[in-house]
């Protein structure tokens, strides 16, 4: 038998201990707590240095910075004046000169527009989003495309560089979410015409490979549309990527919708709440947001295949510095251009990944338990 | 209907009915869940109904605001009958106001969204007159305190008196309970029920699903045993209690009070 207790006094809450231990504790309690591990340490760090060391040597100490001309290339290092000297053909490929004041203002309003989005603390919020979805895609039409208020008319095969791969990004993820949202909730749908049409369109959009739908967009459509009905290449390949990318959105965003209880839609509909209403009040903020990495995840897949339509002749960020490679003045710059093209690609990837970091961490308003 | 073997129960003292089941036939597949059902709820009718688990007490119930589709008979709800028609659906779900067993709060919206939702999309009332209802009902469910905090963030009984504000919001005519305690912590039973007792004392019509026998024979008018699909037996508390007229409601009373 054991002997009773009780308590007259409650224990108060304390403090819990203090548990930081600054830079060299955590590298004496991480790396270096016992003989074996320090010695890892030390070669897994000498090998670090090793391998980055000499490309350190390469693209920053050693590397040629200034000039306009192969003459100031010496030869140790990295020649970034292959990149500088051709900056603003990489940026606006073959875009007129005297227009090209249209594509600044177009991608200065669109950073003013999604810095606005993207931060918290802006207000209005439902205007600016409204006008970034209308008002801004006509203006940027308008000033891209031109031919009309006076301004010259600027055909697609003269875009190019960075500022093609940015509105072919734009325009494929701006158009494959809402398509995928629509496809997800469609291949839910009791109704089976309406799951049909979208089970149907999600697995021959995923079935092709991406090069292939570029290809019959460029390719195969002029000779089965009649006379002479002239659809942009680049408009084809947009839509083509836009169905493409949206197929894979549906599956993610369906992914987030099964992962919702039935129990919360239940509730809506108890409430007398309409389907429309539902979905957009209930169901879809909560699926949403549980699959951004997800959607992030095919937003950054869609922004490195953009560098796919260069098969079917548009000159995109990679494919205008690879024609680069090829002006007899500037021979054997290859890896200056790869590496820079790599290096545009990463940061605009890394943004879009540290960012939905931060908005899942912002939503996170801890209700889930 | 034309054949009509059964007059459905009318309880005393009614004035107009609030609910008219007649003939209710449902199907899961080829397992026949709802046999037969007839029942008549009067305006400001207390119903409990108990059985045991897969008797079809909760799809009975679920019937009445459509979240079930039943296959034969006919459902009237405050003189509204039940069609297909999503139009006509939603005109009665907006009489009917719905407990569930797992609160099913918005977990993405405040104690008060969950509450103003519906009155804002389905209602149409201006946001600040939506709140101010909220905070009326909050209040009677005294809850009012957590208004902006998410529902993650309260306990399971205070999660469903706001279930039962939120509910409440619309101005419901009917209400149902589809086992409102079952989830629940037994320390928190209590608070829920006298949520419960108050609101079947101001007169709302109320079918609940429950085993919480004191509640019943505070509250109720009439108690339902259900079995296998079908009303057993039917009677007011102090007759079902006492002289349970089944052979399966005796041994049904006897196991969950025999202990």
């Amino acid at each position: 038998m054991t002997d009773s207790t009780f308590r007259t006094e409650m224990i108060e809450a304390r403090e819990a201990p203090d548990q930081s231990r600054g830079v060299i504790g955590w590298f004496r309690a991480n790396l270096f707590n016992g003989p074996i591990n320090s010695i890892i340490s030390i070669l897994v760090i000498l090998l670090l240095a090793r391998l980055v060391w000499p490309f350190l040597e390469w693209a920053v100490i050693d590397a040629d910075w200034i000039g306009t001309t192969r003459d100031a290339c010496t030869g140790e290092g990295a020649c970034w004046v292959f990149i500088s000297a051709r900056f603003e053909s990489i940026v606006y490929g073959f875009y007129p000169e005297a227009a090209r004041w249209r594509v600044d203002i177009v991608f200065a309003l669109l950073a003013i527009l999604v810095a606005w989005l993207a931060i918290p603390k802006m207000p209005r919020k439902k205007w600016v989003a409204l006008f970034t979805l209308i008002g801004f895609p006509i203006i940027a039409f308008v000033l891209l495309v031109g031919g009309m208020f006076g301004l010259q008319h600027v055909p697609t095969r003269a875009w190019g560089g960075l500022m093609l791969t940015l509105t072919i990004a734009v325009v494929g993820i701006v158009g494959s979410l809402p398509l995928g949202i629509i496809l997800a909730l469609g291949r839910r749908s009791k109704m089976p015409f309406v799951k049909g049409v979208c089970v149907i369109f999600i697995e021959f959009w995923r079935g092709v490979p991406l090069i292939t739908v570029l290809f019959m967009a460029s390719v195969m459509l002029p000779l089965f549309v009649p006379g002479n009905i002239d659809f942009d290449k680049l408009v084809r390949a947009l839509i083509g990527i836009m169905f493409f990318w949206s197929a894979y959105m549906a599956e993610v965003i369906r992914s987030g919708l099964q992962a919702i209880g039935k129990g919360q839609n239940e509730a809506g509909q108890a409430l007398g709440l309409s389907y429309w209403h539902r979905m957009g009040l209930i169901i879809l903020p909560q699926a949403l947001k549980l699959v951004i990495p997800g959607i992030v995840n095919t937003f950054i897949a869609l922004f490195k295949d953009t560098s796919l339509v260069l098969i079917i002749g548009l000159f995109d960020l990679l494919a205008i510095i690879r024609a680069g490679l090829t002006d007899s003045n500037w021979l054997g710059f290859s890896t200056e251009g790869y590496v820079f093209a790599a290096a545009v690609y990463w940061v605009f990837c890394f943004s879009m990944s540290r960012y939905s970091q931060y908005i899942e961490r912002r939503l996170n308003t801890g209700h889930k338990r | 209907m034309s054949e009509v073997t059964a007059s459905p129960t009318t309880a005393p003292g009614s004035d107009r009915p609030m609910i008219e089941i007649d003939h209710l036939n449902k199907w899961y597949g080829n397992f026949h869940v709802l046999r037969d059902i007839n029942l008549t709820v009067t305006k400001g009718e207390r119903i409990v109904i108990c059985g045991p688990s897969g008797s079809g007490k909760s799809t009975m119930i679920r019937c009445i605001n459509h979240l079930e589709e039943h296959q034969q008979g006919s459902i009237v709800v405050n003189g509204v009958p039940m069609t297909h028609d999503v139009k006509r659906i939603e005109q009665i779900r907006r009489n009917v106001g719905m407990v569930f067993q797992h609160f099913n709060l918005f977990p993405h919206l405040t104690v008060l969204e969950n509450c103003c939702l519906s009155q804002i999309w389905v209602q149409k009332k201006p946001r600040a007159e939506a709140e101010k209802t909220a905070m009326e009902y909050l209040e009677r469910v005294q809850i009012a305190d957590q208004a902006l905090k998410y529902p993650g963030q309260l306990s399971g009984g205070q999660q469903q008196r706001v279930a039962i504000a939120r509910a409440l919001c619309m101005r419901p005519e009917v209400m149902l309970f589809d086992e409102p305690t079952s989830a629940l912590d037994p320390e928190m039973i209590k608070e829920v029920l006298d949520v419960m007792i108050e609101l079947a004392h101001e007169g709302m019509t109320m079918l609940c699903v429950t085993h919480e026998m004191g509640f019943a024979k505070t509250v109720a008018d009439r108690v339902i045993f259900m079995d296998q699909g079908q009303i057993i037996e039917e009677a007011p508390p102090t007759e079902f209690f006492n002289n349970p007229r089944s052979e399966r409601t005796q041994l049904f009373l006897s196991q969950i009070l025999g202990h």
